[in-house]
C-alpha cells in the first residue's frame, strides 16, 4: 500500500487516473484504501429534471454515497433541507471566487450521531469555457471538500475537514512554447465551534478558508519550487547575457 | 469493482511495470522501479519490464553516466547509440559498455575508426563541441553536453551534406528537498553545402516535479529554428554555439515571464484569490439568499 502510495506521489498528474486503474487491477485486496486515498477526477453529469449540471462524486464515496444508487443513504428530511440550501449558497460562493464553473453539495448521515457533507466544485478554466480572461490553452480546477460534522455538544460541534485541490494549466504561445502546470494537494483541518451560526456557516467558512490556504500554497510554493529548480538548472546569469553576440 | 477479480497474466504485469516505469519524472525512475516491484509482487515480470523500459527511459531522459577511468561523462542518447549497451562518446572517442537497469558505464574500449567521423567532418564536430563545453560550463552548473554526427559521417571533404546534433542535459536531484528537475535540449545542425547555409533548429524540454505532501509537475518544452552561412569549422562553430546560447537564453526569460503571469493572470482564470466583491464570502448573512430563493419559490419564478 505504501508504494503504491508512493507511486501516486511521482507518476505525473495527468495519468493519475490509468496509475490508479493499474494499481486496482495489481492490489484488488486494497480497492478500497487506494480509492479512498488516492482522489480522481470529477465527472459531471446532467440531471434530467431540472437541466441542471451536477458533479458526480467518485472517490472515495462512490459505493457509499453516490445518490443514484439505488441502496444508497439519503439523507434525513432535516439533513436534505440543509443539503438543498447548501448547494444553493455554495453556488453562489463558487460564482463569486470561480466566475463559472459547476458546484454540487452532498450531504449524509454517519455512524457517529453526526454527518457529512461533500462539497464540490469543477471550473474549467480554459479559454473557450470559463476562462474570463482568455490566458489558458487548457486549464482545470477541482476541489474536494469532505467535512465529517460531530453531534452537537453544549452549543459545540466538532468539524473535520479534508480537502483536495487537483489542477492543471497550460499556456501555449508561438514564442513561448507550451507551458504546464498540473498537480494536487491534499490538506486536512480541524476545529470545534459554536453552532450557533448554523452548520452551513461553520463548513463555509472553513472551506473558504482552506480553500484560500491550498491557492496560495499552489501558488507560492508548488509553483515557486518548480520555478526555484528551473533557475538552478539554468541560472538566470548575467554573465551569459553579456557573451551575447550583436545578433 | 473487485468483484470479479480475475488475476492479471504476465504479459499484462509486465505491460503495467513498463508503463510505471517509463513514466518516472526525471530522476525517478529508481524509486518508482522499488516501488512498482514491491507492487507487482512478480519478479519475472519485474525483470521483463525493466529490461524493456531502462534502455527508452535513459535515452529519452538523456542521462549521464560516469565513465571508468577518469575519462569524463558519457550521455545515453539515441544519437550515440551503436548497440543497446553501447554508447559513442566522441569527445573521448571511446565506448561506453552501459548496464541500462543499474544506470552505469561498466567498461570503455576505444572507437574503432568506423564508429568514428571522418577526418573533414571531425574538424567540425570537434570545434563545435570546444565552444559549446565552454558556453555550457558557463551557463549551467550542471551541464553535459556532446556532440553527434548524424548524418554524412563518411564525407571526406566539400561538396556532400552532413548533420551534426548537439545535445544538452542538465539535471538536477534533491530527493531530500523533494524536488527533481531536467533540462534537456537538441540542436539539429545541418550544413547544407550546395546553398552553403547552415540550418539549425532546437528543441527545449524543461520538467520538474515538487512532491512535498503533494504531487506538482512542470512541463515546458518549445522549439525554435535559425539559420547562417557556412564557415570554416571554427567560425561556424563559434557562431552555432552563440545561436544556441541566444536561444536559450531568451528561452529561460520567456519561462520566467510565464511564472510571472500566474499569480495575477493564469492562475486567475482558474479560481480568484478573493471574490469579484473583494471581500470574504458573507456565510453570516447567507439568510439573505435564502430568503431570495424562497421568494422566488413562492412567486413559482427561477427554474
Amino acid at each position: 500500500m505504501e508504494a503504491a502510495l508512493g507511486l501516486m506521489r511521482r507518476i505525473h498528474p495527468k495519468h493519475s487516473e490509468t496509475a490508479l486503474s493499474a494499481l486496482l487491477s495489481l492490489l484488488p485486496e486494497h480497492s478500497s484504501d487506494l480509492l479512498s486515498q488516492v482522489d480522481q477526477p470529477l465527472q459531471v453529469l446532467c440531471d434530467i429534471d431540472t437541466g441542471k449540471e451536477f458533479i458526480l462524486c467518485e472517490s472515495p464515496w462512490s459505493n457509499k454515497y453516490h445518490p443514484p444508487l439505488e441502496d444508497g443513504p439519503t439523507p434525513s428530511s432535516e439533513l436534505r433541507k440543509l443539503e438543498i440550501e447548501a448547494n444553493d449558497i455554495f453556488a453562489i460562493y463558487r460564482d463569486q471566487y470561480y466566475e463559472g464553473g459547476i458546484s454540487s453539495v452532498y450531504m449524509w448521515e454517519d455512524d457517529n450521531e453526526g454527518f457529512v457533507g461533500c462539497f464540490l466544485i469543477k471550473k474549467d478554466g480554459s479559454k473557450l469555457a470559463h476562462g474570463r480572461r482568455g490566458y489558458l490553452e487548457e486549464g482545470a480546477w477541482e476541489a474536494i471538500h469532505v467535512i465529517e460534522v460531530g453531534p452537537e455538544e453544549e452549543g459545540m460541534a466538532h468539524y473535520c475537514l479534508t480537502s483536495t485541490v487537483m489542477l492543471s494549466l497550460t499556456t501555449n504561445e508561438e514564442s513561448a512554447g507550451t507551458f504546464t502546470l498540473s498537480g494536487s494537494i491534499r490538506r486536512q483541518m480541524s476545529m470545534d465551534l459554536s453552532v450557533a451560526e448554523g452548520h452551513l456557516c461553520n463548513m463555509g467558512k472553513m472551506i473558504e478558508e482552506m480553500e484560500g490556504k491550498m491557492r496560495n500554497s499552489l501558488d507560492q510554493v508548488y509553483f515557486g519550487k518548480t520555478k526555484e529548480m528551473v533557475c538552478t538548472l539554468r541560472p538566470p546569469a548575467e554573465l551569459v547575457q553579456m557573451r551575447l553576440p550583436d545578433k | 469493482m473487485a468483484d470479479e477479480e480475475t488475476e492479471l497474466s504476465e504479459k499484462q504485469k509486465k505491460e503495467i511495470a513498463k508503463w510505471f516505469l517509463l513514466n518516472s519524472p526525471s530522476g525517478e525512475i529508481q524509486y518508482v522501479a522499488k516501488d512498482v516491484r514491491s507492487v507487482l509482487k512478480d519478479d519475472n515480470a519485474y525483470n521483463l519490464a525493466a529490461s524493456e523500459a531502462f534502455p527508452i527511459y535513459n535515452k529519452t531522459h538523456m542521462i549521464c553516466l560516469e565513465m571508468p577511468g577518469r575519462l569524463g561523462d558519457v550521455l545515453i542518447t539515441s544519437f550515440a547509440e551503436l548497440d543497446e549497451n553501447e554508447y559513442l562518446d566522441p569527445r573521448t572517442a571511446q565506448v561506453a559498455m552501459v548496464n541500462h537497469i543499474k544506470q552505469i558505464c561498466t567498461e570503455v574500449r576505444p572507437a574503432s575508426d568506423e564508429e568514428l567521423p571522418s577526418a573533414y567532418i571531425e574538424e567540425f564536430r570537434c570545434a563545435l563541441d570546444a565552444e559549446v563545453l565552454k558556453y555550457v560550463s558557463e551557463a549551467y552548473p550542471k551541464g553535459v553536453c556532446s556532440v553527434y554526427c548524424t548524418s554524412g559521417k563518411d564525407v571526406e571533404g566539400p561538396g556532400s551534406d552532413f548533420e551534426l546534433v548537439v545535445v544538452i542535459s542538465a539535471t538536477r536531484l534533491s530527493p531530500q528537498n523533494f524536488c527533481n528537475g531536467s533540462w534537456r535540449s537538441t540542436w539539429h545542425i545541418e550544413f547544407k553545402d550546395e546553398l552553403q547555409v547552415v540550418e539549425v533548429r532546437g528543441k527545449m524540454q524543461v520538467v520538474a516535479h515538487y512532491f512535498e505532501e503533494g504531487n506538482v509537475q512542470l512541463d515546458a518544452n518549445h522549439e525554435c529554428s535559425d539559420s547562417t552561412i557556412f564557415q570554416s569549422p571554427d567560425d561556424i562553430a563559434m557562431t552555432i554555439a552563440n545561436i544556441i546560447c541566444h536561444h536559450e537564453t531568451e528561452y529561460l526569460t520567456t519561462l520566467q515571464e510565464s511564472y510571472s503571469n500566474l499569480p495575477d493572470n493564469t492562475f486567475k482564470d482558474l479560481r480568484r484569490k478573493l471574490p469579484v466583491t473583494r471581500t470574504l464570502f458573507p456565510w453570516q448573512n447567507t439568510m439573505q439568499f435564502s430568503l431570495t430563493r424562497d421568494i422566488t419559490k413562492e412567486l413559482g419564478i427561477g427554474k
